[in-house]
């Protein structure tokens, strides 16, 4: 996967569509704009989980995240303001607040990878198969795949029940 | 290109666009949208590291599985909680979401 042209050229392809889909995702003000670049960013990271050896997670990704949640998204677009009404402008302070804070962050994060000696583990264990996900799902980590499934159902009722009632209550 | 570097500084800056969402949109919808940006540049971050580094490669993937159904869970309850405060305030505007303020 790592030699050759072409997936070299695939791979920075990958990129720029990932970075290209986060910045539309996050800039204009028009909320539809977001959720598509949204959808954009996850299918290059999607793309790029294939890149890093696992096609089994690039499809769940793209099952999930671009499937659901994005449509999802979606569907609570019909409750932000009518693109007709005029915006209010940004405050520049706000602006260049968020650019700074994000821009710090982003220069730790890179002064830690840059410091950091990243070693190998001694000895490891190269099994990238969806059989040994399987295993492992439900000997070791059996009991945080149940706890997931219970959170799943949980959160599915309350939604059910905090969008259904909330009038009501209050 | 096939290094872990490359990977984690693809995840930083995703994260960095996803904190400068969460930071300046006043949309609630925009600000879920850039949680889904920062994790995702977590769960890349995982995936790298199972890639390059980890012991045992199968658990970097498990986790990355996780953080899926976290977000799903999460994106569901949010999507309700918006449509509840719409109905008490008539927008999703952060700033006019102010009623537990102190």
């Amino acid at each position: 996967m790592s030699h050759g042209v072409l997936p070299q050229l695939g791979f920075y392809g990958l990129v720029i569509l990932t970075f290209s889909g986060a910045m539309i995702a996050v800039f204009p003000r028009n909320i539809l704009y977001n959720v598509l670049g949204l959808a954009l960013a996850l299918s290059g990271v999607a793309g790029l989980y294939v890149y890093l050896g696992s096609l089994f997670i690039g499809l769940m990704q793209l099952l999930i995240y671009v499937g659901a949640i994005c449509i999802a998204i979606v569907f609570a677009i019909m409750l932000s303001r009518p693109p007709h009404i005029a915006k209010p402008k940004r405050k520049t302070s706000k602006l260049v607040g968020g650019i700074g804070a994000s821009v710090l962050i982003l220069c730790v994060n890179l002064g830690i990878i840059y410091k950091t000696a990243w070693k190998p583990a001694a000895e490891r264990h190269l099994d990238w198969s969806v059989k040994t996900i399987g295993d492992f799902l439900l000997t070791k980590y059996v009991l945080v795949f149940e706890v997931i499934s219970l959170v799943l159902l949980v959160a599915m009722l309350g939604a059910i029940i905090i969008s259904r009632y909330s009038g009501r209550v209050s | 290109m096939n290094s872990l570097t490359f990977y984690l500084v693809i995840a930083a800056i995703l994260f960095s666009f996803g904190l400068f969402g969460v930071l300046t949109r006043r949309s609630l919808i925009a600000v879920l949208i850039s949680i889904e940006l920062m994790l995702n540049s977590a769960s890349l971050n995982f995936m790298a590291f199972n890639k390059f580094v980890a012991p045992d490669t199968a658990i970097g993937q498990i986790y990355t599985l996780f953080i899926m159904g976290i977000a799903a869970a999460e994106a569901a309850i949010a999507l309700s909680i918006f449509l509840a405060l719409f109905r008490q305030l008539r927008s999703i505007n952060i700033e006019r979401a102010r009623e537990l303020r102190g």
